[in-house]
């Protein structure tokens, strides 16, 4: 028991957080023909907040609500996460980018997120504001451009075997890996 | 009655968000490591998520699976449209600039990394401005 415990509380491999993650496909189209997909909860506030008349925003968002109730659970699982089964030991992370990342003053702990960069001072400054600000308006623009995100194409729209989501996944890895290794680290060293 | 409906999919939510804690996927460093080709985590995580699921559709459909409140399971298509090229590079250069799509921006904030809730905002944002300016942008 205390040894399935302490297992739970180190980070899980892939092999078992993976498959467990491709389950949430078939558990939610049983549950209520629910298509696996986060980023239209983005939508779906908009449309609850702030349509402003504008056509993309106009339709009955309490029908998609379900969706809503998702993102909130997904808030909360992160809270019993990390308060209840957190690894006390910092994130392992590859020598080459610890190295590599050190160069900019960030360096690994037990947090997900490097503190150094996302805490709420650092979004007066330019790196840490292009990061979040920018970088989060893209993420919301893309994924709605893009009509989906990673859970939405590359994880449902795979697993049924859309070929359009197979192109925005190649560009989501795309624009990833331009960014992370042409465009980051000019970005970091701001 | 709306809330008892709705509460499966809330603790679908909860068990999803202790999936991305718990395997990392909300690491800002293990987006890095993915996007450097660092490490097969990330890889592994997707990869098998995809295996899965492709597996479990094709299942579904052979067998005629029904819901459990007894209705034919219907997945609608993906249609083609420039948007998933041009939006699937924007989202990209997001995608590594905050370690997060967006599933990990709520798990990141549940996790006590408060600040990107600004994260957040900034996304709702660009999924308003998208609304807006979608007429004039090539699909």
């Amino acid at each position: 028991m205390l040894l399935l415990l302490l297992s739970l509380k180190h980070p899980w491999p892939w092999y078992v957080s993976g498959p467990l993650i491709g389950l949430m496909v078939p558990a939610l189209l049983l549950l209520g023909n629910k298509p696996f997909g986060i980023s239209s909860s983005l939508r779906h506030i908009c449309a609850a907040c702030l349509p402003a008349r504008i056509p993309f925003f106009q339709y009955d968002w309490k029908k998609e609500a379900w969706n809503l109730f998702l993102v909130s659970g997904i808030f909360l699982g992160a809270v019993i996460a990390v308060h209840w089964l957190s690894d006390p030991l910092p994130v392992a992370v590859d020598p080459r980018l610890v190295s590599e990342l050190s160069g900019y003053g960030i360096h690994p702990t037990h947090a997900l997120v490097p503190g150094e960069l996302f805490n709420w001072p650092a979004l007066l400054s330019l790196r840490e504001f292009l990061l979040m600000g920018v970088g989060g308006f893209l993420v919301g623009f893309g994924t709605r451009y893009a009509d989906g995100c990673t859970s939405g194409h590359a994880i449902m729209g795979l697993s049924n075997l859309q070929w359009p989501s197979l192109v925005a996944t190649c560009c989501f890895m795309t624009g990833g890996f331009v960014m992370a290794n042409w465009i980051l680290p000019f970005i970091l060293s701001l | 009655m709306g809330s008892i409906r709705y509460s499966k999919y809330l603790i679908m939510g909860i068990l999803f968000g202790i999936l991305l804690v718990k395997s990392e996927v909300i690491s800002w460093w293990r987006i890095q490591e993915m996007f450097r080709l660092q490490s097969f985590h990330m890889y592994g995580i997707i990869g098998s998520a995809i295996f899965v699921g492709m597996i479990s559709i094709q299942l579904l459909k052979k067998f005629n699976v029904k819901t459990f409140g007894g209705e034919p399971i219907r997945i609608a298509p993906k249609s083609f449209q420039k948007g998933q090229i041009y939006g699937g590079l924007i989202f990209g250069f997001g995608w590594a600039m905050t370690g997060a799509c967006p599933g990990p921006l709520y798990a990141q904030i549940g996790s006590g990394a408060t600040v990107v809730i600004s994260t957040l905002l900034s996304a709702i944002a660009g999924t308003w401005v998208y609304g807006r300016v979608r007429g004039k942008l090539p699909h």
